[in-house]
């Protein structure tokens, strides 16, 4: 492959740095990649053009001047528009922040700034990062290159979408109950969910407190290890952060990609194969192909036994709603975004109700109004308290799967993309997209989506999950299966049309 | 029988400042009966005895020396406001003026 846009960003980088190619070409042909593509795909919100081509003006001075560079220093970046960033527009996809430009950035905005990555801009995302398919974005829905008629997941389907368009070689996602990870599963993209707290939520957005964590999403486990070692370590700032070294991710891809996985133990949850919680077959076959090239690998297969995690997606669904509902308690139409009814005649107490029903969109309000339900007197015990008590043992799950396994895997989400308008009448059923990669969240472990096969001509993903703070085993697990790969998932996609007629058909036939 | 009412739904979003129409209402109210019925299966799970977690990390108490650390200059803060007035955010009247 000879364009821009084709090249790995572990390839970007070392060609910038040895003076093949330049900051400012590259970044070039991703923006002009976006102005080509993004019409069709809308994964961007905010396209930051001049920004990115200064950032990778002043890398390739620095290029010429012989100065050190980081590892991806002059590869452009794509950011989830949940991440603060100074100076330029930062909504989570809310009407509520429309408008909103952040006085200060967040601690990994602060860190990408800081290894030289130009932002090409902000992606889109369900509001407030609640939902699994960017229906949910105030500012309209993402498309799947796969299939234009399809969900890109979500909550980070903009993300998801920019890098399997190839309008960016790497972008960031969050990754609450698997924003991260589902949308890479539907679109044929690598992502990662770092383990909680080895990263920092400094201007972050906040969903769900003791579940948000940030992360890389790539086309594949080196990239986005390269970018995970780049936006992750303590911060104090963050009181929840881990103050430990960063787990070697980018050393365990390399090590995972000479493809021996010898001596491996990997665990497969008995509860997720049966039942309500089975994946639809196609998912099942190509997940399946993907466990026999592990074990081809040398990696034995261990049954693991995990009976809370038929429990995750209400325990779940009561933790993060209760956390949402207080965490944007902040949006009161006073210190930033929209205020609403605010005409002399109503109290502070009724432009707030008005500004937050005008500026919230309907799962957002839903999940507000569960999670007051899920704390208000007489409930609490029932519901959060319960809750909180369920996701011990999911955790307890965990530690003892660990104990017999060195990490576990399964399909990232139950089905392919599906079509959109097919679960949006029904929350609970948007709500099963996350069935698998949920229980990692309430654990706190780290989690990755490694594309792994097709099914109906759309991407199947496979999940691996680790121990806390062993990330690099899922890493290692993920490259060894591209290994197996001849070409990698991300580059089968189908070309997306440029014909802007095709594009605004689209538009009128959605 | 449902789990939650459409009184009761108005009433939560009372709580949380939300001035919901009627139609949000209707709708809201059987979503959420939906998803009720299924968190109700958590009452089966044997509990007795296990502690809560609240956070997936143990959490410690974390210090700092109590200095002054810079913080963001004023200007920059008010200018995301939506309305502002003598270096404050304004805000609509509090109490009702016949209160």
């Amino acid at each position: 492959m000879s364009r821009i846009i084709d090249k790995t960003a572990a390839e970007l980088a070392a060609d910038i740095r040895e003076g093949r190619l330049t900051s400012v070409e590259v970044t070039t042909a991703f923006l002009d990649r976006i102005a080509a593509v993004d019409v069709t795909i809308k994964a961007f919100l905010h396209v930051d053009r001049d920004g990115a081509l200064a950032t990778a003006a002043e890398v390739d001075a620095a290029v010429a001047a012989g100065q050190e560079l980081g590892p991806l220093a002059g590869v452009p970046v794509a950011v989830k528009d949940v991440v603060v960033t100074k100076g330029l527009p930062t909504t989570a996809a809310s009407k509520i922040l429309e408008g909103w430009i952040p006085p200060y950035d967040a601690t990994i905005t602060e860190r990408i700034k800081a290894a030289k990555m130009p932002i090409l801009g902000k992606t889109n995302m369900d509001e407030f990062a609640m939902g699994s398919s960017t229906e949910y974005s105030a500012f309209g829905k993402t498309l799947n290159p796969w299939d234009t008629g399809r969900i890109p997941g979500g909550s980070g389907g903009g993300s998801a979408a920019a890098v399997a368009a190839k309008m960016a070689p790497l972008a960031i996602g969050t990754d609450t109950g698997g924003s991260i990870r589902q949308p890479g599963a539907v679109t044929g993209t690598f992502g990662a969910k770092p383990t909680y707290g080895s990263n920092s939520r400094f201007g972050l957005i906040a969903f769900s407190s003791s579940l948000d964590t940030p992360g890389p999403v790539a086309r594949n486990a080196l990239d986005a290890a390269l970018l995970h070692e780049v936006i992750s370590g303590y911060d104090p700032r963050d009181s929840t952060a881990i103050d430990a070294p960063v787990p070697p991710v980018v050393a365990a891809a390399k090590a995972g990609a000479n493809g021996d996985l010898s001596g491996l133990k990997l665990g497969v949850v008995k509860e997720f194969a049966e039942g309500a919680d089975a994946a639809e077959p196609g998912v099942i076959a190509a997940y399946e192909a993907g466990v026999e090239q592990l074990v081809k690998l040398g990696a034995e297969i261990v049954e693991v036994s995990c009976p809370s995690f038929s429990y995750a997606l209400p325990t779940y669904y009561l933790i993060a709603p209760s956390e949402a509902s207080s965490n944007l308690a902040r949006y009161d139409g006073v210190r930033y975004g929209l205020r609403a009814g605010d005409d002399g005649q109503h109290s502070l107490e009724e432009v707030m109700s008005l500004t937050r029903e005008a500026g919230f969109g309907p799962e957002v309000k839903r999940r507000i109004i569960l999670g007051t339900y899920a704390l208000s007197a007489g409930y609490v015990d029932a519901f959060y308290g319960k809750a909180q008590l369920v996701r011990t043992l999911i955790k307890q799950d965990f530690e003892k799967a660990f104990e017999q396994v060195d990490a576990i895997i399964s399909p990232t989400t139950p089905f392919i993309a599906f079509k959109f308008g097919e679960r949006t009448g029904d929350p609970y059923q948007m709500y099963l997209a996350d069935l698998y990669t949920i229980p990692t969240n309430l654990y706190g472990g780290p989690g990755v989506s490694v594309p792994v096969g097709l099914s109906e001509g759309m991407p199947v993903g496979l999940q691996v999950m680790g121990p806390v703070m062993g990330d690099d085993i899922t890493y290692r697990v993920a490259a060894a299966l591209e290994s197996t790969q001849d070409t990698l998932l991300a580059d089968t996609a189908p070309e997306i049309s440029t014909d802007l007629r095709f594009a605004a058909l689209n538009e009128d036939g959605k | 029988m449902s789990t939650i009412s459409r009184e009761e739904v108005a009433h939560l979003a009372r709580l949380a400042r939300l001035e919901v129409t009627d139609d949000e209402l209707d709708a809201f109210a059987g979503q959420l009966d939906v998803i009720l019925e299924s968190m109700k299966t958590l009452a089966e799970v044997n509990t007795d005895g296990v502690q809560p977690t609240s956070h997936a990390v143990p959490l410690v108490n974390v210090f700092r020396e109590d200095q002054p650390q810079p913080s963001l200059p004023r200007d920059a803060v008010l200018a995301g406001g939506p309305d502002t007035a003598e270096d404050r955010f304004r805000v609509p009247r509090i109490l009702d003026e016949e209160a």
